[in-house]
């Protein structure tokens, strides 16, 4: 077993080594599906090796242009700067969720319509 | 505080499609943020972000920072310094306190910033067309998505007790993301409430010489960088 972080959740899967994962797990984790000519999401497919139905998730994200860093077991699935630079180019603000102190969630772009001074602060 | 400074700018605009979304990038999480945040009773939208999340979607690397964000759900602000200003460098670290013109100083620059705030929410002032904003995005590299990875897995480790491994890959995200007082103030916070604004973290502010804690935002009543 190994655990995957991605931005927004945590997911347990199941590997044989490193993380060799079910192409379930990696649909679960990262939205891409396993298919004849690749790993796809939408229209869009990155060719890449399967074997016995598996995929080198860490080795797929990289090839994505993203970091992938991990400790024992856990593996973080992070976002590549170019993706990044992509998500801020066009000036859409980046829509989140975040809980408040009740743990209600909001999401930020349900405020479309309204101006919003998004603003961070911390306690230390 | 900048809690209650927001709750102000938020009344004085009570009438105007407007929203405050204020996060807190707070690793230890809503217990850490709610005494303040209890404190503030803030009307506006108060949220806890213990991953630091929107620091790694904006690109922010310090607290008070600020987005402005349209109608339309445009970037019309990137992140930059909230009204805070370097005034602090200048403290007295005996008695904690500002000389006088210092501390007025200090007032006048985030006056000067809740003004421009309220200026655009009411007439779009101060609002940087397409170009002039995307000039101002932060320069994001493959360091600092790196170090935001390391972060993520460094903050999980260490909810989950894995305090030794934690402190590895904290370490390793500030060391990839210097700019980041974020990481790395968080991470010195983790280590021991306190550490954060203790000799360490005035010894960083020290070492930064002439560049900006707070880089002063380009508008009116401040001094450019």
């Amino acid at each position: 077993m190994a655990t995957i972080l991605t931005q927004t959740d945590e997911f347990a899967v199941d590997t044989i080594s490193g993380l060799q994962v079910t192409a379930a797990d990696a649909l679960k984790a990262t939205g891409w599906a396993l298919k004849p000519e690749g790993m796809c999401l939408g229209d869009l497919c990155v060719p890449m090796p399967s074997v016995g139905g598996r995929i080198d998730l860490a080795a797929f994200w990289q090839k994505l242009g993203n970091p992938v860093v991990s400790e024992g077991d856990v593996w973080s699935l992070g976002v590549g700067a170019e993706a990044r630079r992509d998500g801020l180019a066009g000036l859409d603000a980046p829509d989140f969720e975040l809980q408040d102190l009740a743990g209600q969630t909001h999401r930020l772009s349900s405020l479309r319509g309204k101006k919003v001074f998004l603003s961070s602060w911390a306690s230390w | 505080m900048d809690l209650p400074v927001w709750q102000s700018l938020f009344d004085s605009l009570a009438d105007a499609n407007f929203m405050v979304v204020a996060v807190a990038m707070d690793s230890r999480g809503a217990e850490a943020a709610r005494p303040w945040i209890e404190a503030a009773a803030p009307t506006y939208w108060s949220l806890i972000d213990p991953e630091h999340r929107v620091a790694s979607l904006y690109g922010m690397v310090n607290v008070p920072q600020a987005v402005w964000i349209d109608e339309r759900g445009k970037i019309v602000r990137p992140p930059e310094s909230a009204g805070s200003t370097d005034h602090f460098r200048g403290m007295d670290q005996v008695t904690k306190t500002l000389a006088p013109d210092d501390a007025k100083a200090r007032l006048a620059a985030r006056t000067a910033y809740m003004d421009a705030v309220r200026a655009w929410v009411r007439t779009d002032a101060h609002a940087l067309p397409g170009d002039a904003a995307r000039a101002a995005l932060p320069a994001l590299t493959a360091d600092m998505a790196m170090a935001h990875a390391h972060f993520r897995l460094g903050v999980w480790l260490q909810r989950h007790d894995r305090v030794a491994e934690a402190a590895r890959h904290l370490a390793e995200a500030s060391q990839l993301h210097p700019e980041s007082w974020n990481m790395w103030r968080q991470t010195a916070d983790l280590e021991q409430v306190g550490k954060s604004g203790g000799p360490e973290f005035w010894a960083r502010v020290r070492a930064l010489g002439d560049k900006s804690y707070y880089p002063p935002p380009n508008l009116p009543g401040f001094a450019a960088d």
